[in-house]
């Protein structure tokens, strides 16, 4: 009998070690994944870049050797430029890359991810990106509107627009981050460019 | 070095189980079967929560807020057993994973067991941690961010992941949708896998005994009523998760992919896996010889094909043309070389007294004959009142050191090797005045079934049976394991002089009926029965 009731006491006290061990690491301890006084800046973006090669027509000789189901006029090469992108945080670069296209035949979007843990606080931010080579033969587009460096909305800090002859797309900003805000930088060309918010 | 300490470490925690529980309901000798009875909780209770689970990005959250508090007596408590069950398979899994490694139960024919069972940690993972995604609370957008951040890093996708949590604006209510497929189907691909782990062995167990199951249920349940399982705010991706409290069980890696890097993660646990994947031949072991079957002494009788523990064993249509229907055959890469087989053929018998003894199947490295001889020559040596032969296992004690004029010692590569026959020549031919058989920690046999058919074959309850006229109170088992050494002396020196006190055997002396007399009282805790 006694040794029966030890035995029972001795299991609740196995069992209770066990889901205490499960109660306790289920949710402690605490990790700190991000200092509760910075920000976050993340710049991400896809975007494909310009065609590496203009596109031109064909000669009578070349669509002549070509089945007739595949003759079309145009002959425009897959292949798109490599896009590149800085990222300047009060006047010092933080980021800078030149992104190339995916896919096989590197006609794919070129694509960015990146992670900015900053003070938080007012800053200023100037994006930068150009999607054409220097080499290739088609060269930054025409300014106009869109292409011009665009204007961002900045989080209660002004802004300006700066012209700079090596990338096509620019903004800057002076933005005010809270503590823990995670404030992106993206880019869309249908979108005017860049994207701060 | 590390199997030695790791196994100490088994033996001592496993004997204060012991103590505890008893061998036959003590949980470390039903991991395997645990983890199996904490899947199906988790789905029971994974069920219940789906009927009331919404699937989009506002109703994630508001439904399991709404079953944690306004159903705390019912959603609440199945939300914390759905977390808490899964938290416990971690342990249990691990702890299942490890014993098997330090007891040296991984090399061998058994390497497809834990090959498996080494891909299975990554779908229990996938499992658990998509679940946590579901919750979309403050730990769900910690684990979404972080672990798409470290899929990007294998650059295997056209566009990073990650960009999908960016802000509050890039998530929508398909990407629930993608959420629950994925931990729906996770488990189900766990369970197909839980399935194909254990094909390549007979009879696996995959319930535990009930006073487990009671005693795991009320447990988890206390602790989901004391401590029940809570959502940590609501997600937002337009701030950035500063502390967070992270199930440790499932996501101590997370915080090296902040502090490390996301490939450096990825190199751990991918050569992680590649080192468990590939321990069984690091080094390979060679088993012993297979079994032989000997056609011309098998009748199909069948009885070895269903006690052999590895599925070994299996029968086929007759091709000597002898009038039976079937006759045994053995798989060679699934035989251990246990001799479970030969001790569960009827024609194992050493008083057979036509021609050679050939069993229709036997072990190359110990032959029934061999056996029937080092049993006389050992029978021979001994001297004196209590003459005592004791038949061990090579996962039992080590018995030479407890060799005297009064006790011989064999060691077999289980006690389920030993036809019940070899008892009865040795008691009632009076070789020796008492056979004790010492094996594995009843309930956790090395070879699996060996103690289990060698009790039901003692008890009449399984063929080939002891014969009734054998007087059950000169045959003694003790199962203790490798660490049972003080045990077995006790045990011995007990039994000795019972046997000194019943004298010589003599035949025609009254019978003690087949029923529990088999072992001394003091050993009625390691009378083990499966199921």
């Amino acid at each position: 009998m006694l040794k029966n009731i030890f035995r029972y006491f001795a299991q609740a006290v196995f069992y209770g070690l066990f889901v205490a061990v499960i109660g306790y690491f289920s949710s402690a301890p605490a990790y700190v994944h991000f200092p509760a006084d910075m920000a976050l800046i993340k710049a991400s973006f896809s975007h494909a870049g310009q065609p590496k090669e203009e596109c031109r027509v064909r000669t009578a000789e070349e669509l002549a050797q070509l089945p007739p189901n595949m003759r079309v006029p145009m002959l425009c090469g897959r292949e798109r430029s490599p896009v590149t992108f800085e990222l300047e945080l009060d006047g010092k670069p933080v980021y800078r890359a030149e992104l190339p296209p995916s896919g096989l035949s590197r006609d794919g979007v070129s694509t960015v991810y990146q992670r900015f843990p900053v003070a938080a606080g007012r800053h200023h931010l100037r994006a930068r990106l150009r999607d054409y080579s220097a080499g290739s033969r088609i060269g930054p587009p025409k300014a106009g509107p869109e292409r011009e460096s665009a204007r961002g909305e900045p989080q209660g800090g002004g802004e300006h627009s700066v012209r700079v002859p090596d990338f096509n797309y620019s903004k800057e900003a002076d933005v005010e981050l809270a503590p823990a805000q995670v404030f992106v930088v993206e880019f869309s060309s249908r979108g005017g460019g860049f994207v701060f918010k | 070095m590390i199997q030695q300490a790791g196994r100490r470490f088994f033996l001592l925690c496993e004997a204060a189980f012991d103590a505890a529980f008893g061998p036959r309901i003590n949980p470390f000798y039903h991991l395997g079967a645990l983890s199996f009875f904490l899947f199906w909780t988790v789905v029971a209770s994974g069920v219940y929560l789906y009927i009331f689970f919404e699937t989009s990005i506002g109703g994630a959250y508001r439904s399991v807020e709404q079953l944690t508090h306004a159903q705390w007596y019912l959603g609440g408590v199945a939300r914390s057993l759905h977390r808490y069950a899964s938290d416990a398979m971690v342990i249990v899994v691990l702890l299942h994973l490890a014993r098997e490694f330090v007891l040296d139960r991984y090399r061998g024919v058994r390497w497809y067991a834990w090959l498996t069972g080494v891909l299975l940690l990554w779908l229990l993972y996938a499992s658990g941690i998509g679940g946590y995604w579901l919750v979309w609370d403050r730990l769900a957008q910690y684990i979404a961010i972080v672990t798409s951040e470290w899929f990007d890093a294998l650059a295997i996708f056209g566009e990073p992941i990650a960009r999908n949590f960016l802000n509050s604006a890039t998530v929508n209510d398909r990407f629930f949708s993608l959420l629950s497929f994925v931990h729906l189907g996770a488990p189900l691909f766990l369970l197909l896998g839980m399935w194909i782990h254990i094909q390549r062995i007979s009879r696996a167990r995959t319930n535990p005994p009930r006073p487990i199951v009671i005693g795991t249920l009320l447990a988890l349940t206390a602790l989901a009523l004391v401590h029940p399982a809570l959502s940590q705010g609501p997600a937002d991706l337009d701030t950035v998760i500063g502390t967070i409290a992270p199930d440790w069980f499932y996501l101590p890696l997370y915080p090296l992919i902040d502090l490390w890097s996301p490939r450096g993660v990825w190199w751990l646990v991918f050569g992680g896996t590649l080192l468990l994947a590939l321990l069984p031949w690091l080094p390979r072991r060679r088993e012993a010889p297979a079994a032989v079957v000997s056609l011309a002494n098998c009748n199909g009788c069948g009885r070895c094909f269903a006690d052999c523990p590895y599925s070994a064993v299996i029968l086929q249509p007759r091709s000597d043309g002898l009038p039976f229907e079937s006759q045994a055959a053995v798989e060679l890469d699934l035989c251990t070389g246990c001799g479970i087989c030969v001790g569960a053929c009827p024609t194992a018998t050493p008083f057979r007294r036509v021609g050679e003894l050939i069993p229709g199947i036997d072990m190359p490295a110990l032959t029934t004959a061999d056996l029937r001889a080092q049993i006389l020559a050992a029978a021979a040596n001994l001297s004196g009142d209590g003459r005592l032969l004791v038949f061990g296992c090579h996962g039992g004690p080590d018995l030479s050191s407890y060799r005297d004029q009064g006790v011989a010692t064999l060691t077999l590569p289980c006690v389920g090797a030993l036809p019940p026959s070899f008892v009865d020549l040795v008691i009632s031919r009076r070789h020796a005045d008492g056979v004790l058989l010492a094996g594995c920690v009843a309930g956790d046999c090395y070879q699996r079934l060996g103690v289990e058919w060698t009790e039901q074959r003692i008890a009449g309850q399984r063929d080939p049976y002891l014969r009734r006229r054998v007087p059950r109170e000169r045959l003694a088992a003790v199962w203790a394991g490798p660490a049972g050494d003080a045990r077995l002396a006790r045990e011995i020196a007990a039994f000795r002089e019972r046997l000194r006190a019943l004298g010589r055997y003599r035949p025609g002396a009254a019978v003690t009926p087949v029923s529990s007399s088999t072992h001394p009282p003091e050993a009625d805790d390691d009378a083990y029965r499966m199921g």
